[in-house]
């Protein structure tokens, strides 16, 4: 009974979840406005959170609204007003129909995903983080990021200086 | 105990919708910031893909992936951002159609 | 001294080296001593080691010197080596002493020309490669050798190379001599290959000629037929004997040195050094002898009536080339390489003359301007007369000897027939007359010279003049070391090369005309006779031709003027015949040149501009074309970009996810 309640549960969040970051992105695609396109980029963001969390990976569903949601749009936004962009027109026929030759081989390459993985299910190693060791999140990516995966660790945060000087170099006014 | 769930399946089939979604976006729209954000969006949809996995596998390897997808993405939005703030000062448009001067 | 064998050719060279590198610097006088001098030392050796080589026994002379290796590839040795042997020394002699001579003459000729030192560059140059080619031991250095004198000819007939016709006419004489080669090339060749079957691979002569015995006579005759176009071509036989006539375009030292004395006798050096090889193969012989013989009569009927003095003696020369082939044809080496020699002597002495009259007259060569010499230039006619006579044949001079042996072994010897004797002693005939022709138009009757050179009509300096004289006494004295056993002489020169040419065809010996071909002439040949007696009424019988010529000729020229205008008047077409030549130059012109012309201008328009040019610049302008089209893909817009590369990684993706759906 109580498995039967939480899977109907896992289930409504999931689906609901599903659906609105679907819209949700969908709306980003298709708004004018490029700030209307923002905010529903937080609003995909966060249900991608909830996935997460239901994925029972907390860590990530944090690390995904601190920086997607919270700094990443924020950025664009900023931008957006710093720009001060305006409607976007209709472009013109010449490069109409790349974009739906390609928005029609995406729509093919989706069904073949999805056929993919619902006639053959997706297998793989099977690694030795059982639900239970897992459970403690952070901790555990702690220990394999410190342990296994230090080198790329060291990497990404000269990435991330690197990323940092080269923003305040290239935004420098012309003098 | 097992704690049933919603099978992997699903989630593979919502990223893959995302990722697409994402795609069409690139190729459609003529703003670069929104292009950029449906770029963001694509990898989303593959970090849902590497956590799906990583908890049906019971490895912490996706993760981690993602965790440093993630710290990618903000390195690129940062830089990435810069620059359309320069095209924008030197062209005065941040149309994508406009931008062309590799034209043959 | 046999060991200093190689200063012989060493010394010309050095004179070359230091005329051509420091002449200019150096000026006429020193270069006008180096370049007789150097001959002078040369000939000075050759001297000593001729001496030397008498004092040994016939049979120990022959002696090999070998400077260094050329070519040594496997079991071939190619060596630079000289030989010294009793037919390369004399050949040696005669080379360097006639061009000591004229070399001393040429000083004085050349004095005013602007080209001296060149002059005796070249000069020096050519002594050089002639004595390689005489002195070699191998047929490759001999080759070097013969190229080498080409070449030479080539610098010296266009030697006033602003005047059209002397550069026409060195290339004209290095092309022609070019087609010659080619046969020698091939010769030889054929002779490597074919000792080679047998396991021998040499080009020495003496080894070549000790294992020749060991060819079959149809590889032989081959090797021999084509060396002797070789010598076609060098010493201007038919049908190659066209740029000699044409090389008189230069200077008249060069005329006598190179195209009497010495580069033109290099074909029959060449005959008799193989005789060897040509004694193997009687057909060949039949052919050297016919040609020689038919070269002998054509080109003396065309001296009959030539008026140019330079182009008598041109077609002289090749007239007496013909009898020295003659000579080696029917197997009488030693009768070739006699007459050779003594042809050195006269004709080189009748063109220095010819210069010496030219120089008189200042430069004028047609006999028809010039007549009544023979007083004021009396050193010059003198010794033009001497040289005269002697080709002519008359008894006491040195022609005559030579002469007579060849007519005597054309008859008698083992490959002789009746009917070379015949047309050889016409041709004898006829030389005697068109010589003394050139003799009385020159230097006898009235004057016809033009008055402006009448004025400076002067003798040649002694420098000049001496070389004349010195000619001149071996023009007389030089047969007699050639008497015949007949007239009582011990014929020295014939003993003298028997270890190198054989016994040769055994004079005074007569056999039915047992040559090949002679089957096909239903004449044959004369019977045996005692060979003393008619050796006797052979040389009476050439002498009575000779005198009847001269007579002819005296009459036409001296006695009654009028008779030869008469004679080309009444025989209008047949005068017109020998006076173009026959008309050989324009045949060859149609034959040869015109149709190498049009298929080299063929080839180049068709060939090479429409068909090579054309799919050159057909591939570059096709490669524009596509570019110009694939270009249009780099539309500069980001999204399209993205495409392809959305593209592409779909196909990747597409592959894996195929692959892991259906394997």
């Amino acid at each position: 009974m109580a498995e039967n309640i939480v899977t109907i549960f896992q289930w409504l969040i999931f689906l609901g979840a599903a659906f609105v970051s679907i819209i949700a992105s969908f709306m980003v695609i298709t708004r004018k406005n490029p700030i209307h396109s923002a905010l529903f980029l937080v609003l995909t963001f966060l249900c991608v959170a909830v996935l997460y969390l239901l994925l029972y990976s907390q860590f990530i569903a944090i690390i995904q609204v601190v920086v997607y949601a919270g700094a990443i749009v924020m950025l664009i936004v900023f931008v957006i007003m710093l720009l001060d962009l305006e409607q976007e027109l209709r472009s013109g026929l010449k490069l109409f129909y790349s974009k739906v030759i390609g928005g029609l081989l995406m729509v093919l390459f989706l069904f073949g995903i999805i056929y993919s993985v619902v006639a053959k299910s997706p297998t793989g190693k099977v690694g030795s983080y059982t639900p239970d060791k897992a459970s403690a999140n952070v901790k555990a990516v702690g220990e394999m990021l410190f342990t296994q995966y230090l080198f790329p660790f060291e990497i990404v945060s000269v990435l991330l200086v690197a990323a940092i000087i080269g923003a305040v170099i290239l935004s420098k006014k012309r003098t | 105990m097992v704690i049933p769930s919603v099978p992997p399946e699903c989630y593979l089939v919502l990223s893959g919708m995302l990722f697409t979604i994402g795609v069409i976006g690139a190729l459609t729209r003529r703003n670069a910031i929104v292009v950029f954000m449906c770029i963001e969006m694509m990898l989303n949809a593959v970090n849902i893909s590497f956590i799906t996995f990583s908890r049906f596998l019971q490895s912490l390897d996706g993760v981690l992936f993602a965790f440093f997808v993630m710290a990618v993405a903000a390195a690129e939005a940062a830089v990435g951002l810069a620059i359309f703030v320069m095209i924008y000062r030197s062209r005065d448009t941040i149309n994508l159609d406009e931008i062309n001067l590799l034209k043959w | 001294m046999f060991d200093y064998v190689w200063l012989i050719p060493l010394f010309p060279a050095i004179g070359f080296m230091i005329n051509g590198l420091f002449g200019k610097h150096l000026g006429k006088k020193v270069v006008s001593w180096v370049g007789p001098s150097v001959i002078g030392l040369s000939f000075l050796t050759s001297i000593l080691i001729f001496f030397e080589l008498i004092g040994r026994p016939p049979t120990q002379r022959l002696f090999e010197k070998v400077i260094f290796d050329w070519v040594v590839s496997g079991s071939f040795q190619t060596v630079i080596g000289y030989q010294i042997d009793p037919l390369s020394i004399l050949m040696a002699l005669v080379v360097s002493g006639v061009s000591f001579f004229i070399h001393i003459y040429s000083v004085g000729y050349m004095h005013d020309d602007p080209g001296f030192t060149r002059y005796f560059t070249y000069l020096n140059l050519f002594v050089f490669m002639m004595l390689n080619l005489i002195l070699a031991n191998n047929f490759l250095l001999m080759f070097v050798g013969w190229e080498g004198v080409g070449l030479c000819s080539y610098l010296l007939i266009g030697f006033w190379y602003e005047k059209d016709s002397a550069s026409n006419a060195g290339k004209k004489a290095f092309v022609v001599n070019r087609v010659g080669d080619f046969g020698f090339i091939l010769g030889m060749f054929l002779l490597f290959t074919s000792l080679g079957k047998n396991g021998i691979w040499t080009l020495d002569f003496t080894e070549v000629f000790a294992n020749a015995s060991k060819l079959d006579t149809g590889t032989v005759t081959a090797i021999t037929i084509l060396l002797f176009i070789g010598a076609c071509g060098k010493s201007a036989q038919i049908p190659i004997y066209v740029w000699l006539p044409d090389a008189m375009e230069g200077p008249t030292p060069v005329s006598s040195l190179i195209h009497a004395a010495t580069m033109v006798t290099a074909g029959v050096y060449m005959v008799a050094r193989c005789n060897v090889l040509y004694s193997m193969a009687p057909i060949a012989m039949a052919i050297v002898a016919i040609v020689g013989v038919a070269t002998a009569i054509f080109t003396a009927s065309i001296g009959f009536c030539q008026n140019d003095i330079k182009k008598v003696l041109a077609y002289s020369t090749i007239s007496q080339l013909g009898y020295m082939f003659l000579g080696v044809g029917v197997g009488a080496y030693s009768a070739g390489i006699f007459h050779l020699m003594t042809h050195a002597f006269f004709k080189g002495l009748l063109f220095l003359g010819a210069g010496s009259v030219m120089h008189a007259l200042s430069g004028e060569l047609d006999m028809r301007k010039m007549g009544a010499l023979r007083t004021k230039i009396p050193i010059t006619f003198w010794t033009f007369f001497f040289a005269t006579l002697a080709i002519a044949g008359i008894p006491g001079l040195s022609g005559f000897f030579s002469k007579d042996e060849i007519l005597w072994q054309a008859f008698s010897s083992s490959h002789g027939h009746f009917l070379l004797w015949l047309v050889a002693a016409i041709a004898a005939g006829m030389t005697a007359f068109y010589m003394f022709r050139a003799l009385f138009m020159t230097f006898f009757g009235q004057s016809r010279v033009d008055e402006h050179v009448a004025h400076h009509i002067h003798e040649s300096p002694k420098i000049m003049t001496v070389p004349l004289m010195v000619l001149a006494v071996l023009s007389v004295i030089g047969g007699y070391i050639g008497v015949p056993h007949v007239l009582g002489g011990a014929n020295h020169i014939h003993q003298f090369l028997a270890p190198v040419l054989g016994g040769g065809a055994e004079p005074g010996k007569a056999h039915a005309g047992i040559s090949i071909l002679s089957q096909a002439w239903a004449s044959g040949g004369e019977g045996g006779g005692h060979g003393a007696a008619l050796e006797l009424l052979m040389m009476v019988v050439s002498v009575v031709i000779a005198l009847i010529g001269i007579g002819i000729a005296y009459l036409f020229y001296v006695k009654n003027p009028a008779i030869p205008k008469l004679v080309a008047e009444k025989w209008k077409g047949l005068y017109k015949l020998v006076f173009n030549k026959y008309y050989v130059d324009e045949l060859y012109e149609i034959l040869f040149i015109k149709s190498l012309k049009n298929l080299g201008t063929g080839l180049w328009k068709g060939f090479d501009d429409f068909i090579i040019d054309g799919t050159i610049n057909g591939i570059a302008y096709l490669i524009g074309v596509v570019s110009g089209g694939m270009r249009k893909i780099q539309t500069g817009l980001v999204q399209n970009y993205a495409f392809s590369m959305i593209v592409g990684g779909i196909v990747i993706a597409a592959y894996y996810i195929v692959r892991a759906i259906f394997y």
